[in-house]
């Protein structure tokens, strides 16, 4: 009996450790550790800061790079294309460097979307999107000052007025 | 010996310099070839249908909506607000030294501001306008 029960407690404890261990945090949906690696990437950095912040590859899983820079001559409305050498590289990169820690089968298109993003964003007003300093939760760099370093500790955020 | 190795690597180093940094009469040229072809009737690029064409409305956009009336002046994105260079290279050194790269653009702003290719006459007249402006 008490033997029955030990096991009954390991196993138990054990299925926590390892549903903690697979990373079931927001769901699932959790961007990468580190966000962008050490290694960058000059191309990517070029062309997708050319009008908007680069977005760092860890906060989405490989599957929505691979749907976003399959879709890039409709890119939210506008064309982003770019030649398929360049969409290669990059997209190496991006598949490359996506997160490590995504569990769950979905692959959103927009970062803010995804279950760790809204989480992390739970406290905001929705009136500080809309702030003329900020444009909208897509630009990131308005709030996390280091965000094309791939710095978005919560230590170091600044939103404007 | 060695003075002739570097005198030639300088010489080469400003010829590639060259050939990347193609000057905008170059491209003018590429666009004229393509715009004769294009027009049997093609005379020449007009810098002053460049600059109705920058302006012209097409439904709520035109090509000023990002790049503001001022071809000398920074524009932003509409979307992003991300600040976009000057167009003029009177301003902007950098603009029109890169076919490659105007080509690019001309894809992407004429697909989202017309719904469709530029034709080369409106990407020669254009180009024009921009080297016309001092």
């Amino acid at each position: 009996m008490k033997t029955l029960l030990s096991l009954l407690l390991a196993l138990a404890l054990g299925s926590t450790a390892a549903q903690a261990e697979s990373g079931n945090k927001y769901g699932g949906e959790d961007r990468g550790k580190p966000v962008l690696p050490s290694q960058s990437n000059n191309l990517w950095k070029q062309e997708c800061g050319s009008c908007h912040l680069a977005f760092a590859p860890g906060l989405l899983p490989a599957e929505s790079w691979r749907k976003v820079m399959g879709g890039l001559d409709k890119h939210f409305g506008a064309d982003a294309s770019l030649s398929p050498e360049e969409n290669r590289e990059i997209s190496a990169f991006l598949v490359n460097n996506a997160s490590n820690r995504w569990r769950a089968p979905t692959a959103p298109l927009r970062i803010t979307e995804t279950a760790w993003f809204k989480h992390k964003h739970r406290e905001l007003a929705p009136g500080v999107w809309k702030r003329a300093a900020v444009k909208g939760p897509a630009n990131c760099a308005a709030c996390h000052t280091g965000a094309d370093r791939g710095d978005f500790n919560e230590d170091r955020v600044r939103i404007p007025r | 010996m060695t003075r002739i190795t570097l005198l030639l690597t300088a010489l080469l180093a400003v010829v590639a310099q060259t050939a990347l940094a193609a000057s905008p009469s170059a491209l003018l040229d590429t666009y004229r070839a393509a715009a004769t072809k294009e027009e049997p009737g093609f005379r020449d690029f007009s810098a002053q249908r460049g600059e109705q064409f920058f302006h012209a409305k097409h439904g709520d956009t035109s090509c000023s909506t990002c790049h503001t009336d001022n071809p000398k002046a920074g524009g932003k994105h509409a979307k992003t607000g991300k600040a976009i260079e000057p167009l003029a290279p009177v301003a902007n050194a950098k603009r029109l030294s890169d076919p490659v790269k105007v080509e690019k653009w001309f894809k992407r702003n004429c697909n989202d501001v017309l719904q469709r290719a530029c034709t080369a006459r409106e990407k020669g007249d254009f180009v024009a306008w921009l080297i016309s402006v001092k």
